[in-house]
């Protein structure tokens, strides 16, 4: 009882909180100044259809490096647990037979898999053209991983070559960051190549190989946690 | 006027998704339930022309979390066991 009023008396407090901003808001009619210099100088700067895209990895490419680190920290951290707990059970390793998939999931995976990773694929190479981009991508990507993992839960990951993909583009990002001090105005400017014609599938500079590679890299970190969470299932 | 009633619909149904998610005592009903709150609100961010977000939510919420939520219950109840 004495529990139950204290939990109501909290969520009357954030109500209060969330009313008061509620009522105090008002919508802008026009763009903030920033919103307003990305809008009229993005397509001239960045050369990007998408200006979503131009703004998260030329303008804020610094917090799109942190997001993709944060990323890795996850998956590095999940990884470290799962290990941990497999060698606690190596003395008595029982590995359980696990269940087979039905025959409509295997052979509908075969069909499907190669296309989600192809629409995955797709989703990043486009990012400076379309909604999407690397982020977006990757987990499509990492969906694919799943299907097939849920229609062959027997098959080994690799994880040498998941954390060889996931390494070398996240290295490439960097460098080509660095190569944007050096060759263009800073870091992650995208002009270290030609900007071409607006709305092409090559333009916007380095946009579609620095998404490419972000792409790349959390496709590899999602299917490598994924992966991991499949692999102790067969565990006792 | 068609895209606030689909929204209305929409909002409606997550609403119900979450608290079934909350109240039902089956785990595997919870979880599925917290999926479909998830993919209806991928599509509200459709609705509200953010279509960036959509996939994410769709791709992330509703795909990944899914499957590993139920990959932890399914080591929870084998530990249990």
């Amino acid at each position: 009882m004495l529990k139950n009023s204290f939990i109501l008396a909290i969520l009357i407090a954030f109500s209060l909180i969330f009313v008061s901003l509620f009522i105090s808001y008002e919508g802008n009619d026009e763009l903030s100044n920033l919103g307003k210099y990305y809008a009229e100088n993005g397509v001239q700067e960045v050369g990007a259809q998408n200006l979503v895209t131009s703004i998260v990895v030329t303008y804020r490419g610094i917090d799109t490096l942190g997001e993709v680190v944060i990323l890795f920290l996850t998956a590095a951290i999940i990884g470290f647990f799962l290990k941990l707990s497999k060698k606690d059970s190596k003395n008595g390793k029982r590995v359980e037979k696990l269940r087979e998939a039905s025959e409509i999931l295997k052979t509908g995976s075969q069909a499907l898999v190669p296309l989600i990773f192809m629409f995955g694929m797709y989703i990043f190479i486009n990012g400076h053209l379309t909604p999407g981009g690397g982020f977006q991508g990757g987990a499509v990507i990492a969906t694919g991983f799943v299907l097939m993992m849920i229609a062959n839960p027997v098959q080994k990951v690799k994880h040498g070559v998941l954390a060889f993909v996931e390494s070398i583009s996240g290295f490439s990002f960097v460098v080509i960051g660095i190569l944007g001090i050096v060759l263009a105005g800073g870091f992650l400017d995208n002009h270290i190549l030609k900007l071409g014609t607006f709305g092409e599938i090559l333009s916007a500079g380095a946009i579609p190989i620095i998404y490419s590679f972000i792409g790349l890299k959390v496709g590899a970190e999602l299917s490598g946690i994924v992966g991991s969470f499949n692999e102790i299932q067969a565990e006792k | 006027m068609e895209y606030i009633l689909i929204a209305i619909v929409l909002a409606i149904v997550m609403l119900i998704m979450a608290v079934m998610a909350i109240h039902n005592k089956k785990l595997e009903v919870a979880i599925i339930a917290a999926g479909v709150v998830s993919l209806f609100a991928s599509v509200l961010y459709l609705l509200l022309a953010a279509p960036d977000v959509a996939m994410t939510e769709a791709a992330i919420g509703s795909g990944l979390s899914t499957v590993i939520f139920f990959y932890v219950l399914n080591k929870i109840r084998k530990n249990n066991a």
